[in-house]
């Protein structure tokens, strides 16, 4: 039982590779982003495209590993990997790239990739509520949108912000509608499919058609839900996933989960929830570039030190979500997330009484008998 | 009632039935073919018992060989099983660390058996029974022998966790004309950081149960218990916990039915 519209999101990503060819035909410009850090307000409002590009497939690895410390996180190596081989239509259509300094990794991968395409680098505070941090951040707002004003031979407006502020709400308001369909019990999409249609999205040129979609793809999901329609019997254990990004080619974990038995109801992972959890402050009177930097710079990226919005949003989405078990999912090499997995662990085992779980995997398939087993254990913990 | 437990592991295939409270066993190496190992063992035992296949009101396989496994009627994760194993051997719960022929894992266990929480090594075989089996290779001694050639001694640091590393340092010990038996205590001393090191974040337990195939290492075992700072205990029917934890699952699943 799948929805209908699914098939659309299946045959999204290759038609958005169309679209955006013929955007560039049309002297259209594209902006390339890596992480949800980047405010596509700006690029949006420069008259530029937006598009999230490939890091979450195995293939490229290996080549990124020509460049690259093998032991580093496979998404940074994934989306190197994409840039230096051509593979990625997204990235060759890209005219710039706006990076961020979240980890270390990505960080000093920018620098060699930034050799490939003209980038921007936001320097991101490494504490959300420090000092000076919302000031530094609004500054990076600035330097970010003089930057495409000069790329792009462009005067960005206010109102054009202002514009562009409204329709990413709305985009976030409707995947939020569409990651909320999972509150029903049981959940009418499998955790796969929703992660599947969250992700392309980020691919589709056209925002308006693109929220469209999603909010199809939600009314049909509801109207399931209401039929008593599921893929799910009553008692599949129901999942919140968190921890490090996961898309299409990286989804080993949530198919694993749900082969077994779960349901993954929740993702908490910036792929997921963790970026609109916080919609960008509408209120005319305030002023545009800080309600931006007020929103990015909350997301709960463990990144950040401290990052108790983390553990605040995990808390949150498991009481919504009524889940029954938490897994907790770390790209080999990924220091922050994985650092974060011991307090992670703490709180979801002793504040809010649950089952937790602990996986670090990377890309490859090597490991997928060993986390199987995990995963029916845990099931098999939860059930009882 | 009778019902059985199949575990297939890696390097061997254990079966127990249960008729009524009693415990039959048999283990048999698992050779290349995890689905045969499990299919001949357990037609082995029942051989042996006198039991007809049809009188086996349950059968719940274990270990990385249960997907391959056509008769039974579950398969139920190692971890599982060897928690209600060690449980039902000991009693009062604990920590139950198990070191088999690929992986180890400790599982953190409640008074009643259930298992709270667990961990396993990751891809690599340092702190397993195939580490050891490398090692014993390198120093042209059986696996069998280990433990007995290194009680006493002196162990000599052994720095490498890494199995391929750790093997040409112990070669390079010997070159030095290190003593072969202190050589064994540092490699057993290795294993046991490594295997605590993953488990200790469990602690306090009160007692630590210890199964698996490197269990019947008294060795390691000693050297655990100087880790963990608490009682070690091997039960009797160590290696045969995951299989008896099957089959007390198949008993409880045969009464719901
Ligand atoms: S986890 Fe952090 S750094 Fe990585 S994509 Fe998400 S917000 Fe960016
Ligand atoms: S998963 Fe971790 S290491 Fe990889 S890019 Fe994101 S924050 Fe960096």
């Amino acid at each position: 039982m799948r929805p209908e519209s699914m098939k659309i999101f299946d045959d999204l990503r290759n038609l958005n590779v169309l679209t955006i060819q013929n955007a560039k035909k049309n002297g259209e410009k594209v902006v390339g982003c890596y992480c949800t850090y980047s405010p596509q307000e700006l690029i949006l409002a420069a008259g530029a495209h937006s598009v999230t590009l490939c890091g979450t497939r195995q293939e490229p690895v290996a080549a990124a590993e020509r460049d690259l410390p093998r032991n580093l996180c496979p998404l940074i190596k994934s989306s190197y990997g994409f840039a230096i081989t051509g593979k990625c239509p997204y990235f060759e259509a890209a005219d710039l790239l706006v990076a961020e300094t979240t980890c270390d990794g990505k960080k000093k991968m920018y620098e060699l990739m930034g050799k490939i395409k003209p980038m921007h680098v936001m320097n991101l505070p490494q504490s959300a509520d420090s000092e000076g941090a919302l000031e530094q951040w609004t500054q990076e707002m600035h330097r970010f949108k003089a930057w495409l004003e000069q790329k792009f031979a462009v005067q960005i407006t206010e109102e054009d912000i202002r514009k562009a502020i409204k329709l990413m709400n709305r985009e976030r308001n409707a995947l939020r509608r569409l990651h909320a369909v999972t509150k029903f019990k049981p959940s009418p999409i499998t955790g796969v499919d929703l992660l599947v249609s969250v992700w392309t999205k980020g691919f589709n040129v056209n925002k308006e058609e693109g929220i469209k979609l999603v909010e199809d793809l939600a009314a049909e999901v509801e109207a399931m839900a209401a039929r008593g329609e599921s893929p799910f019997t009553a008692d599949a254990p129901r999942i919140l996933l968190t921890g490090c990004p996961v898309g299409f080619g990286s989804e080993k974990v949530v198919r694993l989960l749900e082969e077994s038995g779960a349901s993954v109801v929740a993702f908490e992972n910036c792929s997921g929830y963790k970026s609109l959890d916080r919609l960008v402050d509408e209120d005319p009177n305030k002023d545009v570039m800080v309600a931006l930097a007020e929103k990015y710079l909350n997301i709960p990226c463990s990144c950040m030190t401290p990052n108790q919005g983390r553990l605040e949003l995990i808390g949150k989405l498991a009481k919504e979500y009524e889940v029954d078990g938490v897994v907790d999912l770390t790209w080999q090499a990924c220091h922050t997330y994985n650092v974060e997995a011991f307090v992670i662990r703490d709180y979801v085992q002793k504040q809010l009484n649950l089952p937790y779980m602990h996986l670090e995997t990377d890309y490859s398939e090597s490991d997928v008998e060993q986390l199987r087993v995990r995963v029916q254990a845990f099931l098999e913990l939860i059930q009882g | 009632m009778i019902t059985a437990g199949i575990d297939v592991g890696s390097v061997s295939t254990k079966v127990v039935l249960l008729v009524d409270n009693e415990i039959k066993y048999l283990v048999r190496p698992t050779g290349w073919s995890p689905r045969d190992a499990g299919e001949q063992t357990y037609h082995e035992l029942l051989a042996q018992v006198g039991c007809k296949p049809e009188n086996v009101a349950y059968r719940v396989g274990t270990g990385y060989g249960r997907i391959s496994l056509g008769f039974i009627d579950k398969a139920v994760t190692e971890i599982h099983c060897h928690a209600r194993g060690a449980n039902y051997l000991v009693g009062r719960g604990g920590l139950v660390i198990d070191i088999g022929g690929q992986d180890s894992k400790a599982i953190l266990i409640n008074q009643q058996g259930k298992v709270i929480d667990f961990t396993m090594n990751d891809k690599c075989a340092a702190g397993t029974g195939r580490f050891l089996q490398v090692m014993a290779a390198a120093l042209g001694v059986d696996v069998s022998e280990l433990a007995d050639l290194a009680a006493g001694r002196n162990p000599l640091e052994i720095n490498s966790m890494c199995t391929v590393f750790a093997e040409s340092e112990v070669i390079s010990l010997l070159a030095k004309g290190a003593d072969k038996r202190d050589i064994i205590a540092g490699i057993h001393r290795s294993v046991a950081r490594r295997v605590w090191g993953m488990a200790s974040r469990f602690m306090p337990a009160e007692q630590v149960i210890f199964t698996g195939g490197v269990a019947r290492n008294h060795h390691i075992k000693d050297q655990l218990a100087r880790e963990a700072g608490v009682p070690v205990i091997v039960p009797e029917l160590s290696q045969v916990a995951g299989a008896l934890g099957a089959a007390l699952y198949a008993r409880e699943l045969a009464e719901k039915c």
